[in-house]
């Protein structure tokens, strides 16, 4: 952190910021592509530049670790589960015109607007902020895994029963229900809960091996 | 670095990813949307993360946190949209007024309300 006295100036931009500048402006076109695009799979490929430029900043940023988890969960598995997820909804190929709601104007105006103000409000407050990337690693795996396990240990764990009850509850509400249900068709979704309510926290320790095996 | 290169970049991906949740009418693209709005969050936190050299690193971490609670998000999101299509055979965000006060409203919500509260005792009794 140096003050504006000390710091680079604005016109001198570093071999950093400059690569910095262009992978962003690839990564929102995407995300404006994917947000626009009439074709429901190219939004989920467009998807994966601008997770993939993300990934890019998060290197330029000297975050190594989190580049890769990114690449690894949204590239790998996000964006496969969302492939999926257009294919079971038998989503069109082509062009669909109606991929945009009438009050795409509307969303427009509020886009814009809340654009300008916080980018006004950001380039106002750190306008005499720099970052320093050289010294100390930072982004590592080595000193990611030593600040996770060290402080963060507790909140690491929870998350893996979050993930355990989301693994739970995803498989009881895309289950095909089978001919019993009846009459409490509505009520059903309820029923097999009930069931995963108190596996969840009997099943963590496992769950939390399985999680860590994954993260690694 | 100057800090406003990413915390701009943040600002602008946010502000297309609500202009996609706001605009777009299928399921999945408006997940899509928030994806790239919780992106634009990450990157906030890694580069202030970066920027103040925090000791227990929590921008990091909360970054990490975040990936895998969207992943367990786009899961749950995933399976309640293909739920919604099984049962009503679209995934139109704007055909979806179950819960809609207007009154074009199909007629039989209040019956289906009192069927709720039955189906609800006879669990409970149950």
């Amino acid at each position: 952190m140096t003050l504006a006295a000390a710091g680079p100036g604005f016109l001198s931009p570093t071999g950093v910021e400059i690569a910095f500048l262009l992978v962003g402006i690839a990564t929102l076109g995407a995300a404006l592509v994917a947000v626009t695009t009439k074709q429901l799979v190219h939004a989920a490929l467009w998807l994966v530049v601008a997770l993939g430029g993300l990934a890019v900043e998060y290197l330029l940023l000297t975050a190594e670790f989190i580049a890769w988890v990114q690449v690894l969960i949204y590239v790998g598995s996000v964006v496969v589960l969302l492939l999926f997820g257009l294919m079971l909804t038998k989503a069109p190929i082509g062009r669909s015109p109606d991929a945009d709601s009438g009050n795409r104007w509307a969303a427009l105006a509020v886009a814009v607007a809340s654009a300008a103000a916080l980018v006004w409000v950001v380039v106002d407050a750190f306008r005499t902020t720099w970052i320093d990337l050289d010294g100390v690693v930072q982004g590592s795996t080595k000193v990611s895994g030593q600040y996770l396990f060290r402080h963060w240990v507790l909140p690491f764990e929870a998350l893996s029963v979050l993930l355990l009850a989301a693994l739970v509850g995803a498989i009881v509400l895309s289950r095909h229900k089978d001919g019993r249900a009846g009459a409490a068709g509505p009520a059903d979704p309820a029923g097999p809960a009930d069931p995963a309510g108190p596996a969840g926290p009997a099943g963590s320790a496992g769950g939390s091996d399985s999680r860590q095996n994954g993260a690694r | 670095m100057h800090l406003a290169y990413p915390a701009v970049l943040a600002v602008l991906l946010f502000c297309v990813g609500l202009y996609g949740v706001l605009a777009r009418r299928n399921a999945i693209l408006v997940l899509i949307s928030v994806e790239l709005m919780l992106n634009a969050v990450n990157l906030n936190l890694v580069a202030f993360d970066v920027w103040l050299r925090d000791e227990l690193h929590a921008g990091q971490a909360l970054t990490l946190f975040t990936i895998a609670i969207a992943a367990a998000e786009i899961g749950i999101g995933l399976a309640i949209v293909l739920l919604v299509y099984r049962n009503g055979g679209t995934a139109d965000v704007d055909k979806l007024r179950d819960l809609s006060e207007r009154a074009d409203a199909p007629k039989g919500a209040a019956g289906s309300d009192e069927q709720d509260e039955q189906d609800e005792k006879a669990e409970a009794a149950a």
